[in-house]
């Protein structure tokens, strides 16, 4: 019979260590990220989507009519996160969020920080926080922050 | 950066992307004897008391039968290749260098195979069928792990039947 053996106990870590290519529309996306600036994409409805995409979501047509944005936008909606976990950008509590940058029509996620859950309001109005280096990656926009 | 520097940078083509999935793997009751058994220098399978497989590394229950595997039994260190494959992509962080050769191992008096590395010997020589050994580390540097066999060696013994391998059982 098996006697009793002491726990063991190893921690470890699994990595799938991916490259991605990004194509035109998105690597243009992240090549003006890496300039500080923001540029969506107009679709055959005339709406313009950031993130940029490729196809067009109604007619899947190929889109290539960028077009310059503000670094500024408006809370459509929000969550707020009151224990951020090691793998969040922020090592405080802060909000996702679903923003609509000014002169878009389809709000995107990224992260609010806010300092605190009271500040955070549906409608509220917000900027980009750009990181001290920019990289040609989502997270050269670090956060939002209260306009 | 000043905007001549940032002109001469070329356009974002790719990124990286990595996803790191962080465990602790805690080892339930019948792998943390088993690895208590290997850092001893042993092959210590469990039993069914249902259908007598014997199972290593034992997981503490039959998927066949679905109950529990309490019977330890010691196993000899040879083994017979069910299968095995002939690695030639390097992997990161592993330091052995391809190609090199991965195989089931079936050891003898167990019905299930685990995987193990093969060596001194040609990789074209490699077949199913074929009697190895365990070659084990030197004991000061064993621990709770199966690395404490470096791979296992040709022995020469004649090979097993393929409708044979693992199929054995003691009475």
């Amino acid at each position: 019979m098996s006697a009793q053996a002491e726990v063991l106990q190893q921690a470890f870590t699994l990595g799938f260590t991916y490259t991605r290519t990004t194509g035109l529309v998105v690597g243009r996306f992240l090549t003006a990220l890496r300039d500080r600036k923001i540029v969506g994409i107009k679709g055959s409805d005339g709406k313009v989507i950031v993130p940029p995409m490729e196809y067009d979501p109604v007619t899947a047509e190929a889109l290539s009519e960028f077009v310059d944005l503000p670094d500024t936008g408006v809370v459509k909606t929000w969550a707020w996160v009151k224990h951020p976990r090691g793998k969040h950008h922020l090592d405080k509590p802060f909000a996702w969020a679903q923003i609509q940058i000014d002169g878009s029509d389809i709000p995107m996620i990224h992260m609010v920080d806010a300092g605190d859950e009271s500040k955070m309001s549906t409608g509220m109005k917000v900027k980009v926080r750009w990181a001290e280096e920019t990289k040609g990656f989502i997270t050269d926009i670090a956060c939002f922050e209260p306009a | 950066m000043s905007d001549a520097n940032k002109e001469a940078l070329e356009p974002i083509t790719g990124i990286e992307s990595p996803v790191y999935l962080d465990y602790n793997f805690t080892a339930g009751q019948a792998t943390a004897r088993f690895l208590t058994k290997v850092k001893e220098g042993k092959l210590v399978g469990q039993r069914c008391p249902s259908c007598r497989n014997v199972y290593i590394p034992p997981r503490g229950a039959c998927a066949a039968c679905g109950v529990a595997t309490n019977e330890e039994v010691e196993l000899p260190h040879k083994a017979t290749v069910q299968s095995f494959t002939i690695v030639y992509i390097p992997i990161p962080g592993n330091p052995i260098k391809p190609p090199y050769v991965i195989a089931n191992l079936v050891v003898d008096g167990a019905n299930i195979s685990f995987l193990h590395l093969l060596s001194e010997c040609k990789n074209e020589d490699v077949r199913i069928g074929m009697r190895v050994e365990a070659k084990w580390k030197d004991p000061s540097e064993w621990g709770f792990a199966m690395e404490n066999i470096q791979y296992f060696a040709p022995i020469d013994e004649p090979d097993v039947p393929a409708e044979e391998i693992g199929r054995l059982k003691d009475a």
